[in-house]
């Protein structure tokens, strides 16, 4: 028992090690590439082209005072960052970097991550009534009517590749892909790449902070380390959602030649390109455009999804 | 007493704690949260009883989308009021015959255990196909195909209630 | 994975870890960090104005009805999962049966589609 719980632990460390080192520098990454798309440098002061950046930034939000408006509700203020930070961290446990590099293997794994994310959400809710401010109100209203929704057609647009690999184990999806499952499910592919960005609030979904109408949304009145909380959790999320998308429709960590750790970082890096390079091309939606692509057109489309998927396995 | 018993009493505990904890705090966003903690706590229960697809389903509707509708109300009261929401509305006639209820069927449950007369079959059937996801999958779609659909008529019927209250909003 | 130790184990140390983290992090950060607060950085964020009320605001209803849709919906992907996983094994009747499923749920969308519950203006 003690070899299985050190082993645990071991695995544990080094997996929350490389999860947080990665969640800086995605910070990093997005300032450098949006920058170079925008013709700018990006940070460039601290440390050779600005690599200290992430580590001078972290400092500085650790350092910082932290804020509690007179209105706000104390409690709940400081409970909400790390309720969304913790739902977050904890994605974590079941991604299969490799096929015996992962925390743990549930039965249920995908389930598993729906449904803590889905918590991760009340986070953001709870930010946005606790400030007691009206443009984190209005982020936490917003944020609540459109993460649900598009955790809806998250969920969904999972179906159909579960329908063929058979199992909710993520080890057991991707030893089910000999092609992978993009191939068979394209229209879920893009149903999900779009509700993970409405689910993650990037851009040009961002409405629950979008800066132009509400200030930030949710956080205005955050500062401080409580701030840093809610920054690590969207990269963290942003980086689980390009996990799974990885694990479901890109065959995980198969691949010729490379090893496999490595190929689930490649396969995972250009999910997480893209959503950087989606935030330096696409515009802000407005909400009842949002609110009317998510419910009107990809709803139907989803469900269509399913029930297509079900005649054609009956076919073949 | 072995790992399994001990981690069970002590997540059955919080999770009565927890509970105790949300009827009782005047605020009603701590309420929620506790909520929230004690769905967490009684989804590990779950786990412990190997019914792990009914832990996932615990988080995901209960901890994740019935406290969402908590919330949203929540979010209409301001952060001084809602320590001061009236909380007794004089329903404590109907509370009682619910808790009456529930008392009888917890009840009913205990006194099978003791008799030694197995409380279901569903549990030992849903055994044989491997996982609990994988029992329910295929006990819920094959066997027990009429109550599956007929929570689908519920749910179309929630879905047009929740309109109809809202309709004359809607409508300009 | 592991022989002697439930899958689960190794979540829970996770969640005590990451809770941990969240925790320890803020309180040493208050050890460090100045604190001199006064009432102009104290009052709730307004483009650097004085507050003019309490930030209470009149919700409109379809935020309502928009979250218990996804309840509904919610709990219709649930009955989804298992029966995803076992579709190979279930044959012609289970994809007969969540077609029903299904087309049954669709009509209250579509009720909810025509009374505007859809429509944001």
């Amino acid at each position: 028992m003690w070899h299985d719980l050190g082993l645990a632990l071991l695995r544990i460390v080094i997996v929350f090690a490389v999860a947080l080192f990665f969640v800086a520098y995605l910070t990093y990454l997005e300032r450098k590439i949006i920058g170079h798309m925008q013709v700018r440098m990006g940070p460039m002061r601290v440390g050779p082209h600005g690599l200290l950046q992430p580590i001078a930034d972290g400092l500085k939000l650790f350092f910082k005072e932290d804020i509690v408006p007179t209105e706000a509700y104390r409690l709940t203020f400081y409970f909400a960052p790390i309720l969304c930070l913790v739902c977050a961290l904890v994605l974590f446990a079941i991604i299969p970097v490799d096929k015996n590099f992962m925390i743990t293997r549930l039965n249920i794994g995908l389930l598993y991550v729906l449904s803590i994310a889905s918590v991760g959400v009340m986070g953001i809710i709870l930010a946005g009534w606790s400030s007691g401010s009206k443009y984190s109100l209005l982020g936490g209203l917003r944020s609540a009517a459109q993460m649900f929704s598009y955790e809806i057609f998250l969920g969904f647009s999972l179906i159909g590749p579960l329908m063929i690999a058979g199992s909710l184990d993520l080890v057991k999806i991707v030893e089910a892909q000999k092609v992978p499952l993009i191939v068979y499910q394209p229209v879920a592919f893009v149903i999900y790449l779009i509700a993970a960005l409405g689910e993650i609030n990037r851009v040009p979904f961002d409405l629950p902070e979008a800066e132009s109408e509400l200030v930030a949304g949710f956080h205005t009145e955050y500062s401080g380390m409580k701030f840093a909380y809610f920054f690590l959790a969207e990269y963290a999320n942003m980086l689980i959602v390009s996990a799974i998308a990885t694990i479901v429709f890109l065959a995980g960590w198969k691949g010729p030649v490379l090893p496999g750790w490595l190929w689930f970082l490649i396969k995972m890096s250009i999910f997480v390109f893209f959503f950087i390079w989606v935030r330096a091309t696409f515009p802000r939606y407005r909400y009842d455009q949002f609110m009317g692509i998510g419910w009107k057109i990809m709803l139907p489309l989803v469900l269509a999804n399913i029930v297509v998927t079900g005649i054609v396995m009956m076919l073949v | 007493m072995s790992w399994t018993q001990f981690f069970f009493y002590v997540f059955a505990g919080l999770s009565l704690l927890c509970a105790l904890m949300v009827v009782t705090r005047r605020n009603a966003v701590h309420s929620a949260i506790f909520l929230i903690i004690t769905f967490f706590f009684m989804a590990a229960v779950f786990v412990i009883l190997k019914a792990e697809l009914l832990a996932a389903v615990q988080v995901l509707v209960y901890a994740g989308g019935v406290v969402s509708l908590m919330l949203y109300v929540i979010m209409l009261v301001k952060a001084e009021e809602a320590s001061q929401v009236k909380q007794n509305l004089g329903q404590i006639a109907i509370a009682a015959f619910i808790a009456l209820l529930l008392a009888l069927q917890v009840g009913s449950i205990v006194y099978l255990y003791f008799a030694q007369k197995p409380a279901g079959k569903a549990a030992v059937e849903a055994l044989k196909y491997g996982g609990n996801t994988e029992g329910i999958g295929a006990l819920l779609y094959t066997k027990y195909l009429f109550p599956f659909e007929v929570a689908s008529v519920l749910l179309l019927a929630a879905m047009v209630g929740a309109i109809v209250l809202a309709k004359n909003r809607l409508e300009r | 994975m592991y022989q002697s130790i439930s899958p689960y184990i190794p979540v829970l140390i996770l969640l005590v870890l990451a809770l941990a983290f969240g925790v320890v992090t803020l309180m040493v950060a208050w050890l460090v960090r100045p604190s001199k607060p006064y009432d102009e950085k104290l009052s709730p964020y307004e483009c650097g104005i004085n507050p003019l009320m309490p930030a209470k605001i009149r919700v409109p209803i379809r935020f309502f009805v928009i979250i218990l849709l996804f309840l509904l919906f919610d709990v219709e992907a649930v009955f989804m999962y298992p029966w995803a996983a076992m579709y190979k094994k279930l044959g012609i009747w289970g994809f007969v049966e969540m077609f029903l499923f299904i087309v049954i749920l669709l009509v209250g969308y579509i009720y909810a589609w025509a009374k505007g519950a859809l429509e944001w203006e």
